[in-house]
């Protein structure tokens, strides 16, 4: 680890202007720490987040919840409106990582999640996110556990994270402080990017900007569904995980809301896809439909390429479970 | 006064069975379990010392080549920053089990990526760490051959094959036959402690606190490392952070901090970061394994091939012997055993928890259940029908084997159903459920070993060695074997382990700890008796000693009595002699498991797993039970998630951490059952004792693979088999 | 910056950069909790921190002000060991005994989880009552590696501890 100066700030203003170049909040800390260790993430000034008010799940005007940025991803989960009425979040942070890692990390800092790709991991060897230009080490690497939609010449690293995926299948927005005092909301969709030729930027966040909560649009009705596929049956991340929001009306599918894990840069949802299983009698045949919305354009890397069919026969088995049909 | 044994011959006197004590092989507690859930019990990196400096090694960032130039200014300047250390002392790798001399030295010259070429020691661990990721190093890159799958990398004989009779023409003339190659990948041991290393010099002597399984070995490699006479070196390894090979020989922390202290005249700690455990310590070898079974109409084999590439660096003698209990467990007059090894610029490849049978076991049983399958009887039958009378090439007699009885035991224990082998005939909601069985077996190995009894004029014991307990149980057996002997409460025995002030133990490793050096403290123990007999007037034979009594005939006298104030003190001294070649001695067993396979994903979860094992006389039934559960929990990881993946571009591996080299988490081991069926081996020590540490991962995966083909019909013949592999086969439900 | 464990005060003015873990263990002496890996994946280095479980290894001493932690040292001793301690003695829930710690520290704090009610990944129902099967308990401790392979003894001394805090009410 390099040397930093350690900085708390007393408001949400004054910790935007410590947010200055060089500098990294820290809430959790358990990926920031685990990268710094390895001088992957090398700030000048940690701030630390911990002591602003920042915490709290509350309910929205509009009958949502807004969660806020430091509530831990525990205390989200254990949440009983979470529980109830937004199943398919608490199912996906339960998916991820260990009861100890999720009391520290955040509802902000999981957002903000970093690849777990190799290559990243270790400043020995190229790759573009880490340090733009100097290459991508999995391109023609190891990639098991690398992206096959949305990825670029220069990076085809996956966002590791469940929490977010769910976030996307409920359309929940990300609500930030800007540097220059406003606040902005980003929907979850939007807020992680793909690499393009800047992978060095995993979302929209700019500088000195800093997540202060998620909003949660009013609960729908349906069937909410986390799945997660993956190494071993705990602490491990996904090779492909969705979320799925099902609500049936009669025989036919009243609406639907898929994200997917493992598979991209960043949660994938695809709008083509809800609009495909709304209002349709569910059968295998609309399931491989969705399959191939899904996967159009997907491509493998060499050892990634079994997320093609894995992520086509999750989703069958994810449909055919939300639709009520037999496994 | 030492009293020695060399086994030449089996000792049927069963002299632990004729005691009055009763404490062996009952399911003790372990003594050394309370200081180790409360904290206390002190691992090697744990002990203060004043102006302790600290050390972190730097590794090779090139495949192969030179180390042209360390630009140490790049660092010196930092904070806290004391020396950067590249001396031709230090060690480049780990030393094999059992070498006794230093391992390849030269850290200059880099023969793969992520060698140890530097330490830099700093202040503290934050400063070392930070300015070893800084130092500059510069290389002449050399050639390398990093891409272990390459099927046409050259390779050399290791050891004499074994060929008998026309292997190609039992296979033709077969009834049944299987002719298959299943592959392997890499794995890491994986201690949850780090190699670590405290070293004291003070100008005459040094004084290396480190994780480490053979001390008299270890000793000899450090001395011939530094240059140091052996009674220069001193190690202390009381208690051991789970070993499983990867601390059989000193390992390149240890020298580093040595050579470190040595030079600075301060203590220095050196602790491996955990991707360096991965890097430059010892991988287990990839394995392909080509096996042909040639069986008669009845199913009983006639033909053997068992033939395997394994590879390592250049230099290492080591080959991973895969077909070591192929040697012996099956019969078929017409044999090839062999073993090639292809010389890579990967990592050390050395001893890995049961080296041979851990890897060779699971892709015999495999191919095993693939014969049974084309047979179309019960794979139980087919191992109850090639079950040979004598080991098919030596032509010596098996000491007590006791396969039969754990198959059949274990069969019952399990609720074995082996009518109908067919596949994907039961199913739960999305998952697959299939059965399937193994043999286990591993060699028996035993090494000379030295300990010393003190029986302490209050009546009370002390055993004494440099003998370790990496997790084993050592310091439980061996109060029990000189409880029994001595009649004494294990509460009256205190043992002591882990430091060459000690007499030389065997060292734990190749699963002979316990029948090795508790063979010697089983010696030691015998020379008191004699001497307490000669004190009550009477023959050894003739005396019980019991609850801190002497007793014989009609007298009866408690032992401080006896002693008079004064203590007894005699070494044992055991070393395996002829008896080593008289007979083929091993440990046997058999696993049954229950595995779900996902129809749509391919994961695939334990549901169920048992082991009966026939291990000799057990010293402690609750340690030797915890060894076998550990074995099989190594078969899991085996056989679903660990494999060590390696770029071929450049031979670094890709998941050097327990993020992405996946050992199994609890939710992935089920309850196990383990049962050891009751046996006593003469041939395999006095003790009667065979081994246990290793026994219970040797097969384990090839018991799920089969279970996998039996629930889902895809035969996975590539370990480790995650999800990807069954997919290809797995039809969409 | 000053902080509390296992009861008693103590002040940090460090290094920034160091971890908790590495304060516990070479700032304070108190080693019974484990570096096993240092980032995260493995738990060996697990404590309570305002009674929750967290991995020490991936937070800084120096946030960690006003907190309470309470190491494997706070649990119990060698003279009066938790009910949690005595229960991995007797059904050998540990081998070589460096991840031990962890679990029992990760253990301690499950306990309290599953009373305030905390589903798992494997829990069937969300808003049931956590109900602590073998199932759930293995989950639950997937966490705390161990690579001498003692989680079925863990289980099990687990679920005897559970029983006498149990009957202890």
């Amino acid at each position: 680890m390099r040397p930093f100066q350690y900085l708390r700030p007393d408001g949400l203003d004054h910790a935007g202007q410590q947010l200055i170049d060089g500098a990294r909040p820290i809430a959790g800390g358990t990926n920031l720490l685990d990268l710094m260790k390895l001088e992957v993430e090398t700030p000048d000034q940690l701030v630390d987040l911990n002591q602003l008010p920042l915490g709290g799940i509350d309910e929205t005007d509009a009958g949502g919840l807004r969660i806020g940025a430091l509530v831990s991803n525990s205390a989200c989960a254990a949440d009983p409106r979470i529980r109830r009425d937004y199943p398919v979040l608490a199912r996906a942070i339960l998916a991820g990582a260990t009861f100890q890692l999720r009391n520290m990390a955040t509802t902000g800092g999981n957002l903000c999640q970093r690849t777990r790709c190799y290559y990243f991991y270790n400043i020995d060897q190229p790759c573009n996110k880490r340090e733009p230009g100097s290459g991508c080490g999995a391109i023609g690497g190891e990639n098991r556990i690398h992206a096959i939609l949305g990825a670029s010449d220069a990076c085809i690293a996956t966002y590791p994270g469940d929490m977010a995926v769910a976030l996307a299948a409920l359309d929940a927005t990300v609500q930030t402080e800007t540097l220059k005092g406003g606040t902005r909301t980003v929907p979850v969709r939007e807020f992680h990017r793909l690499p393009g030729d800047t992978p060095e930027k995993d979302n929209v966040l700019e500088d000195g900007e800093v997540i202060i909560g998620v909003v949660l649009p009013p609960p729908v009705s349906g069937k909410q569904l986390y799945r997660k596929v993956r190494d071993r049956s705990s602490y491990a991340f996904a090779l492909v995980s969705i979320a799925a929001i099902v609500r049936m009306e009669g025989e036919a599918i009243g609406s639907a809301s898929l994200a997917f894990g493992g598979l991209a840069h960043k949660p994938w949802h695809d709008p083509r896809i809800d609009a495909l299983l709304a209002g349709q009698l569910p059968s295998d045949a609309l399931f491989d439909q969705a399959a191939d919305l899904l996967l159009e354009g997907a491509e493998g890397q060499g050892s990634n390429d079994f997320k093609i069919p894995l992520a086509r026969r999750t989703l069958l088995a994810v449909l055919r479970e939300a639709t009520g049909g037999a496994a | 006064m030492t009293r020695s044994l060399i086994m030449d011959k089996p000792d049927d006197r069963n002299r632990l069975d004729a005691m009055a004590q009763g404490v062996i092989g009952q399911p003790l507690d372990r003594p050394d379990g309370p200081a180790k859930v409360t904290g206390v019990a002190p691992y090697a990196a744990e002990y203060s010392i004043a102006n302790r400096a600290e050390g972190v090694l730097v590794t090779a960032t090139i495949s192969a080549g030179e180390v042209t130039d360390i630009d140490e200014q790049s660092v010196l300047s930092m904070p806290g920053v004391i020396a950067v250390i590249s001396d031709q002392r230090m060690t480049a790798r780990a030393a094999q089990g059992g070498a006794g001399k230093a391992p390849v030295q030269q850290v200059r010259h880099v023969q793969y990526y992520g060698q140890p070429i530097a330490v830099v020691i700093a202040e503290t661990f934050e400063q070392a760490r930070d300015a070893a990721k800084h130092l500059k190093v510069s290389y002449r890159a050399g050639d390398a051959i990093t891409d272990h799958h390459d099927p046409d990398i050259p390779t050399d004989p290791y050891q004499d094959p074994i060929d008998q009779g026309d292997l190609a023409h039992a296979m033709k003339q077969a009834a049944h036959a299987v002719d298959v190659t299943y592959t392997t990948e890499c794995h890491n041991s994986a201690p949850m402690e780090p190699h670590a290393s405290i070293a004291e010099w003070d100008g005459k002597t040094l004084t290396l606190h480190s994780s480490l399984q053979m001390l008299a070995f270890n000793r000899k490699e450090l001395a011939d490392s530094l240059n140091l006479e052996l009674e220069q070196v001193r190690l202390v390894s009381p208690y051991v952070g789970g070993g499983f090979g990867s601390k059989l020989g000193i390992s390149p922390e240890g020298v580093a901090a040595s050579v470190a202290a040595m030079q600075l005249n301060r203590p220095v700690r050196v602790v491996m970061l955990r991707q360096q455990v991965f890097q430059c310590v010892m991988r287990r070898s990839e394995t392909v394994q080509r096996l042909r079974l040639a069986a008669d109409a009845e199913g009983r084999l006639i033909g053997f091939g068992h033939e395997a590439r394994v590879s390592n660096l250049p230099e290492e003698k080591f080959g991973e012997p895969v077909t070591q209990a192929s040697e012996f467990l099956y019969p078929g007059e017409n044999r090839r055993l062999a073993i090639e090894i292809a010389r890579i610029n990967l990592v050390t490849a050395g001893s890995v928890r049961a080296p041979g049978e851990a890897v060779g076991m699971q892709a015999l049983e495999a191919a095993m259940d693939e014969l049974a399958n084309a047979i179309g009887i019960d794979p139980v039958e087919l191992r109850l029908r090639n079950i040979p009378e004598r080991h098919p090439s030596e032509d010596i007699p098996y000491s007590s084997r006791k396969l039969i009885e754990c198959l059949k035991i274990g069969a019952e224990r399990f609720g074995w159903d082996g009518a109908d082998r067919r596949p994907r005939k039961r199913r739960e909601g999305e998952w697959w459920i299939g059965t399937g069985m193994a043999n286990a077996c591993r060699v028996h190995n035993i090494n000379e070993a030295q300990a010393r009894v003190s029986l302490l004029a209050d009546g009370t014991a002390v055993v004494a060695s440099d003998m370790t307990d990496i997790g084993t149980g050592t310091y439980a057996v061996l109060g029990q074997i000189a409880g029994e002997m001595l009649g004494l409460d294990s509460t009256d025995v205190l043992v002591q382990l882990g430091d060459t002030t000690f007499p030389p133990g065997s060292g734990s490793g190749g699963s002979w700890g316990a029948a090795s050096t508790g063979s010697a403290v089983f010696e030691a123990c015998e020379a008191i008796r004699e001497h307490l007999a000669e004190q009550l007037g009477t023959t050894e034979a003739e005396l019980t000693l019991k609850d801190g009594f002497a007793i014989a005939g009609n007298r009866r006298v408690a032992l401080p009595d006896l002693l008079n104030g004064s203590a007894i003190e005699r070494n044992g001294h055991f070393k395996p002699g002829d008896i080593t070649k008289a007979y083929a001695a091993a440990m046997y067993g058999a696993f049954f498991a229950e595995v779900a396979v996902n129809a749509y994903t391919g994961e695939t979860r334990m549901r169920r797993f048992s082991g009966a094992f026939g291990l000799g006389r057990v010293l402690n039934r609750k340690t030797a039970t915890s060894q076998c559960m550990g074995g099989m929990v190594w078969g899991i990881g085996s056989a679903l998630t660990e494999e060590l993946t390696f770029d071929a571009r450049d031979g670094h591996i890709v998941n050097p951490d327990l993020a992405e080299y996946h050992i199994p988490v609890n939710l992935d081991v089920p309850h196990l059952d383990v049962v050891l069926v009751e046996e006593r081996d003469p041939a395999a020590s006095p003790l009667q004792a065979k081994g246990v540490g290793e026994l219970g991962i040797c097969g384990a995966a090839g018991a799920i693979c089969n279970a996998i083909y039996h629930a889902c019909g895809v035969r996975v013949r590539s370990f480790p088999m995650t999800p990807d592999k069954l997919l290809a086969e797995l039809p969409v439900p | 910056m000053s902080l509390t464990i296992n009861g008693q005060s103590y002040e940090f003015d460090g290094d920034p950069r160091t971890s908790l873990l590495d304060y516990l263990r070479d700032g304070c002496g108190l080693t019974g909790t484990k570096k096993g890996c240092d980032h995260g994946q493995c738990g060996a280095c697990t404590v309570l921190v305002n009674g929750q479980r967290v991995n020490s290894c991936l937070t800084l001493a120096i946030m960690q002000d006003g907190h309470a932690v309470t190491t494997i040292e706070g649990i119990g001793t060698l003279e009066a060991m938790d009910p949690l301690q005595a229960a991995f003695v007797k059904h050998d829930g540990y081998q070589c005994g460096y991840c031990t710690p962890g679990q029992i520290c990760s253990a301690k704090a499950m306990m309290a989880e599953a009373e305030n009610g905390w589903a798992s990944f494997v829990t069937d129902d969300l808003e049931g009552e956590v109900v602590l099967t073998d199932e759930e308990i293995r989950e639950r401790m997937s966490g705390n590696l161990c690579r001498c392979g003692a989680y079925s003894n863990i289980i099990d001394a687990i679920k005897e501890a559970m029983t006498q805090q149990q009957e202890a009410r």
